[in-house]
C-alpha cells in the first residue's frame, strides 16, 4: 500500500507542472511596445463589435426558439420576402466593416514603417535554431533550445520556462528602435514574439522587414511560427530587453568572447578535451535528425554510426560537416560552428558509438580546410 | 446501404431495380447507388481521418512528447487535414448532390452518368495511395496539408511524389465531379423549372461546381510544379534557382481560398432547405439568397492573400486583400440574417435535422466572427498560424460542414432508404457531437490568443489546462460519431417504416416521389407549376 502511495505521488509530481504554472490565460497578452498596444485596443474592439452582433442575432434566434415554437401553439406568419430589410442588413454592416477598415489601416501603415532605425538585427531561420547578426556591431550568435530532452520526455520534472528557453538570448535596449531582417537558410520559417507584436516570415532567399521599439526591461519569449519540418515546436525565441548601459556592457563581453574563440582555434587540443567538447556540440547541433546514439532516422537523416563518411576519408568529412550537403537537410555548418566546435564534433563522431578510429582533428585542420 | 430497401415499383412497368451482387457497385451508373458510395465513402475517410485527430490530441494531452514522436506528429496533422478535406468533407457533398441533385430538379439521373460512376472510383484509389505514404521509408508528407515550398519539395520525404499523384486524382474526380453537376442542373431541370425556381441546395452546388472547376485545376498545376522542382530540376519555388518560395503560397492559396467555399456553400445549401421545413415557412429572402452565393464565391477569387499576411507583401497588397476580406461579411451576414429571418415567427420544431442546423447557423457565424478578426491584417500579425487559427477553420468546418452533411444525412434518409431513423439516438448523437466540438474548439481561441503556435508536438506549460480540456472534448465528439453509424445501420435495417412526407410542411420535388424510393425515379419529369 505504502508502495502504491509512494508512486501515486510520483506520479501525481508529474501532472502538478500543467496546473501549477498554468495561469488560464484567455487573451492576447497587452505586450510591451507602444504598437502591441495599440493592436491589443484594435483586437479588443474588433471582438466587442462581434460579441455586440452576436447578442442582437443570437438574440433574435433564440428569442424565435423560445416563443414561436409549435409546442406553444406558434402558428407561422407567411412573410418571406422584403427588399428594404435586405437592403438595411446589407449597408448596416457594411458601415460597420468601414468603421474597423479605418482604425486597422492606420495601425497596418504604422506597422510598416521600418525607417531610422536605431539598431539593425539579421535574423535568419534554420532548422531548428535563429541566428541572430547585429549589422552595426560584430556580433553574430547562435540561439537554441535549451529545454533537456529529460524534461520533454517527463523523466524530469518541467521548469517554468519549458520550451521557452534558449542558451543565447537575443538582447536589445529599451526605448530603441530595433530593425529585423528576415530571412532563412533552408525552409520557411516566422518569427514571433508576442509581447512585440511581431511576427514576420523568414523566407530562404529573400529578406523580411519589422521593428520594434520597447518600452520595459524584462525578458520576451516566442516561437516560430511556421511549420518548417520535425522540430518546429521546438525553436523558441527569447528576447531580453535591457537598459542602454547594459546592452553596452552586454556588446562588450560578447566582442572578448569572439576574440577568445578565435584565439582558441590556434591552441592545441587533446583528444579527451575535443570528445567532451564535441559531445555538446553535438547534442546541441546534431541529435535532433542523427539522434543521440548516432542511429539516424533514414532515409532523410543517415545514421552516424558505422557512417562510411564518419569512417572514411577525413577531407570529406570535414567537407560535409562545412558545406554540408545541397538537396537535402544536411546544412552547411562552416558557418554556424567555430573551427574549434567543428573539430571537436568530428572527433567526438569518429571516436564514440562503435566508430573507434582514434584520429584526431584539430581545430587547424578545419581552419586550413576552409581556407583552400 | 440502401440494398434492401429498394424495391421494384408496381406502378412503373419500365422500372427495374439494381444488379445483383457486389459487382452492382463497382458497375453501376444509378445516381442514387453512386451517391451512397460516396457518402460512405467520406463516412470511412472521417473516422480514418479522426483517428489522426485522437492521435493528435492524445499527443497534446499533456506537456511533453508521451506518444509519438515530432516527425509522426507532423505526418498526423498532414493526413488528416488532407483525408478531412479531400475525403470526407468534398465527397460527402458530392453525394449529398448525387442524390438530391435529380430528385430536387426532376431529373432521371445525373447527365453524365459513367462518368459519375469514374469520379467515385477514382477516389478509393487516390486515398489508398495517400494512405500508403504512411508505410513508406522516411514516412508520409508532413509537412502541413497545406504543403508549404520548399518544405515540401528539396526537404520533402520520398512520399512526397505519391502524394502528387494522389493530389492529381482527387482533382481529376473532383472536375469530373462539378463538371457533371453544372451540366445535370444546365440541361436536365425538369420542364417548367426556371434557374430562380431551383431549391437553394441545387443553386448552392451549382455556384460550389463553378469554384471547383475553376480552382481544381490550380492545384493540379502547384502540384505539377513541385513535382518538376523535385524530379526534374526546374527551381519554381527555390530562390536559389531564381524562383521564389511565395510564389508556391499564392498559387496555393488562389485555390485554397476558393476550396474552403467549396466545403461550406453545399451546407449553406442543406441549411437553406432545412430551417423553412421545421420552421414551416418559406426561405425568407431567396433572391438575396442566390445573389448572397454568388457574391460569395465571386469574392473568394480576390481574398487569397490573407492567408498570407505575414510574407511580407507590400502594404498596398496587403490593404487590398484585407478590405476585399473584410466585404465577404457583407453576403455572408445577409445569408444568417435571412436565415434568423426564416426561423423568426415560424411554427418551430426540434428534430434531429433541425437541431444540426441551428447548431450550424450559431456556430458557423461563431466561426465568422474569429474570421473577421483575422481579416483585420495588423491584428493578424499576433492570430496567424496559432491555435486561434485552428479555432476558427475547426468552427466553420465541423459545426459548419460536417454539421451541414449529417442534417442533410438526417433530413432525407427517410426518403433514400423509406424507413425513419431513431430519434432519441439522432438527439443524442446532436447533444453529444454539440458538447464534445465546443469543449474541443473553444479553448483552442484562449490558447492561440495566449500564444500557442499551430502545428506543434508539445506545448508550454500555461498552455496545459485547455490543452487537456480540447482533448477530452475530442474524445467525446469523436466516439459520439459511433452513435451515427449504429443509427443509420439500425434505420436501414429496422428502422419504422418512414411516410412519403415525413416532415410536416416540407416542399420540394423529393418529398412527391413515392417512398420507398424506386430505383428509377423522374423518368417522366414532373410539371412545375409556374408561379
Amino acid at each position: 500500500m505504502q508502495r502504491f502511495l509512494h508512486q501515486f505521488c510520483i506520479a501525481l509530481a508529474f501532472l502538478i507542472p500543467s496546473s501549477v504554472y498554468a495561469a488560464w490565460e484567455l487573451n492576447m497578452p497587452r505586450g510591451v511596445t507602444d504598437t502591441s498596444n495599440t493592436v491589443y485596443d484594435l483586437h479588443m474592439l474588433i471582438l466587442w463589435i462581434c460579441v455586440g452582433i452576436g447578442v442582437v442575432v443570437f438574440g433574435v434566434m433564440f428569442w424565435s426558439i423560445l416563443y414561436h415554437r409549435k409546442s406553444q401553439g406558434a402558428k407561422a406568419a407567411q412573410f418571406h420576402e422584403s427588399t428594404t430589410v435586405e437592403v438595411i442588413w446589407t449597408v448596416i454592416p457594411f458601415i460597420i466593416l468601414i468603421g474597423m477598415a479605418v482604425p486597422s489601416t492606420t495601425v497596418l501603415i504604422d506597422m510598416y514603417d521600418s525607417s531610422e532605425s536605431d539598431i539593425d538585427i539579421q535574423v535568419t531561420g534554420y532548422q531548428w535554431k535563429w541566428q541572430y547578426k547585429y549589422l552595426n556591431e560584430e556580433i553574430d550568435f547562435f540561439s537554441t533550445l535549451t529545454t533537456p530532452k529529460e524534461e520533454i520526455a517527463n523523466e524530469q520534472v518541467k521548469n517554468p520556462n519549458y520550451l521557452l528557453e534558449v542558451d543565447n538570448e537575443l538582447v536589445v535596449p529599451i526605448n530603441k528602435k530595433v530593425r529585423f531582417l528576415f530571412t532563412a537558410n533552408d525552409v520557411i520559417h516566422a518569427w514571433w514574439v508576442p509581447e512585440l507584436a511581431v511576427k514576420k516570415d523568414a523566407i530562404p532567399g529573400f529578406i523580411n522587414e519589422s521593428w520594434t521599439r520597447i518600452n520595459e526591461v524584462g525578458t520576451y519569449r516566442g516561437q516560430c511560427a511556421e511549420l518548417c519540418g520535425k522540430d518546429h515546436g521546438f525553436m523558441p525565441i527569447v528576447v531580453k530587453a535591457v537598459t542602454q548601459e547594459d546592452y553596452d556592457i552586454w556588446v562588450a563581453e560578447q566582442k572578448a568572447t569572439a576574440l577568445a574563440t578565435a584565439a582558441a582555434a590556434t591552441q592545441d587540443w587533446t583528444m579527451e578535451d575535443l570528445v567532451a567538447k564535441g559531445e555538446t556540440v553535438y547534442q546541441k547541433n546534431c541529435a535532433g535528425c542523427h539522434m543521440v546514439d548516432g542511429s539516424g532516422l533514414p532515409p532523410a537523416f543517415p545514421a552516424l554510426n558505422g557512417n562510411e563518411v564518419v569512417l572514411g576519408d577525413i577531407e570529406k568529412h570535414i567537407d560535409i560537416m562545412v558545406n554540408g550537403v545541397p538537396g537535402t537537410a544536411m546544412a552547411a555548418y562552416g558557418k554556424q560552428l567555430s573551427a574549434v566546435d567543428l573539430a571537436a564534433v568530428i572527433t567526438y563522431k569518429r571516436n564514440t558509438w562503435d566508430n573507434k578510429t582514434g584520429e584526431v582533428i584539430s581545430p587547424a585542420d578545419v581552419t586550413a580546410f576552409m581556407s583552400k | 446501404m440502401s440494398e434492401q430497401t429498394l424495391t421494384i415499383d408496381d406502378h412503373d412497368h419500365h422500372d427495374h431495380g439494381p444488379a445483383k451482387g457486389l459487382l452492382r457497385w463497382v458497375f453501376t451508373t444509378n445516381h442514387k447507388d453512386i451517391g451512397t458510395l460516396y457518402l460512405i465513402f467520406s463516412l470511412t475517410m472521417f473516422f480514418i481521418g479522426g483517428m489522426m485527430a485522437f492521435v493528435i490530441r492524445a499527443e497534446l494531452f499533456q506537456p511533453g512528447m508521451q506518444l509519438v514522436d515530432p516527425g509522426f506528429f507532423n505526418q498526423m496533422t498532414t493526413m488528416h487535414g488532407l483525408i478531412m478535406v479531400f475525403g470526407a468533407v468534398m465527397p460527402g457533398f458530392v453525394g449529398l448532390a448525387n442524390w438530391q441533385i435529380p430528385l430536387m430538379v426532376g431529373a432521371p439521373d445525373m447527365a453524365l452518368p459513367r462518368m459519375n460512376n469514374w469520379s467515385f472510383w477514382i477516389l478509393p484509389f487516390a486515398f489508398t495511395m495517400l494512405l500508403s505514404t504512411l508505410f513508406m521509408g522516411g514516412g508520409a508528407p508532413g509537412f502541413g496539408w497545406t504543403f508549404y515550398a520548399p518544405l515540401s519539395t528539396t526537404y520533402a520525404p520520398p512520399s512526397v511524389t505519391f502524394f502528387i499523384f494522389a493530389i492529381h486524382m482527387m482533382g481529376i474526380s473532383s472536375i469530373m465531379g462539378a463538371m457533371n453537376i453544372i451540366v445535370t442542373l444546365f440541361n436536365m431541370r425538369a420542364p417548367g423549372m426556371g434557374l430562380m425556381q431551383m431549391p437553394m441546395f441545387a443553386w448552392s452546388w451549382l455556384i460550389t461546381a463553378f469554384l471547383l472547376v475553376a480552382v481544381m485545376p490550380v492545384l493540379a498545376a502547384v502540384v505539377t510544379m513541385m513535382l518538376m522542382d523535385i524530379h526534374f530540376a526546374t527551381s519554381f519555388f527555390s530562390a536559389a534557382g531564381g524562383g521564389d518560395p511565395v510564389l508556391f503560397q499564392h498559387i496555393f492559396w488562389f485555390f485554397g481560398h476558393p476550396e474552403v467555399y467549396i466545403m461550406i456553400l453545399p451546407a449553406f445549401g442543406v441549411v437553406s432547405e432545412i430551417l423553412p421545413t421545421f420552421s414551416r415557412k418559406k426561405l425568407f429572402g431567396y433572391h438575396s439568397m442566390v445573389y448572397a452565393l454568388i457574391a460569395i464565391a465571386l469574392l473568394s477569387f480576390v481574398v487569397w492573400a490573407h492567408h498570407m499576411f505575414t510574407v511580407g507583401m507590400p502594404i498596398g497588397g496587403q490593404l487590398f486583400f484585407m478590405y476585399a476580406t473584410m466585404l465577404i461579411a457583407v453576403p455572408t451576414g445577409v445569408k444568417v440574417f435571412n436565415w434568423v429571418a426564416t426561423m423568426f415567427k415560424g411554427s418551430l420544431t426540434f428534430e434531429t435535422p433541425m437541431l444540426f442546423a441551428i447548431a450550424f447557423v450559431v456556430l458557423f457565424t461563431v466561426g465568422g466572427f474569429s474570421g473577421i478578426m483575422l481579416a483585420i491584417a495588423p491584428v493578424d500579425f499576433q492570430y496567424q498560424d496559432t491555435y486561434f487559427v485552428v479555432a476558427h477553420f475547426h468552427y466553420v468546418l465541423v459545426p459548419g460542414a460536417i454539421f451541414g452533411i449529417v442534417a442533410g444525412v438526417y433530413y432525407w434518409l427517410p426518403k433514400w432508404c423509406g424507413k425513419m431513423y431513431d430519434e432519441s439516438l439522432g438527439k443524442m448523437h446532436f447533444w453529444l457531437s454539440f458538447i464534445g466540438l465546443n469543449l474541443t474548439f473553444f479553448p483552442m481561441h484562449f490558447v492561440g490568443l495566449a500564444g500557442m503556435p499551430r502545428r506543434v508536438p508539445d506545448y508550454a506549460l500555461q498552455f496545459a489546462d485547455f490543452n487537456m480540456m480540447a482533448s477530452m472534448g475530442a474524445f467525446l465528439f469523436g466516439t459520439s460519431q459511433l452513435i451515427f453509424v449504429y443509427l443509420v445501420i439500425k434505420a436501414v435495417r429496422s428502422g419504422k417504416e418512414a411516410a412519403q412526407v415525413p416532415w410536416e410542411s416540407a416542399e420540394g420535388l423529393e418529398w412527391t416521389l413515392p417512398t420507398p424510393l424506386p430505383y428509377h425515379t423522374f423518368t417522366t419529369p414532373p410539371v412545375i407549376e409556374q408561379k
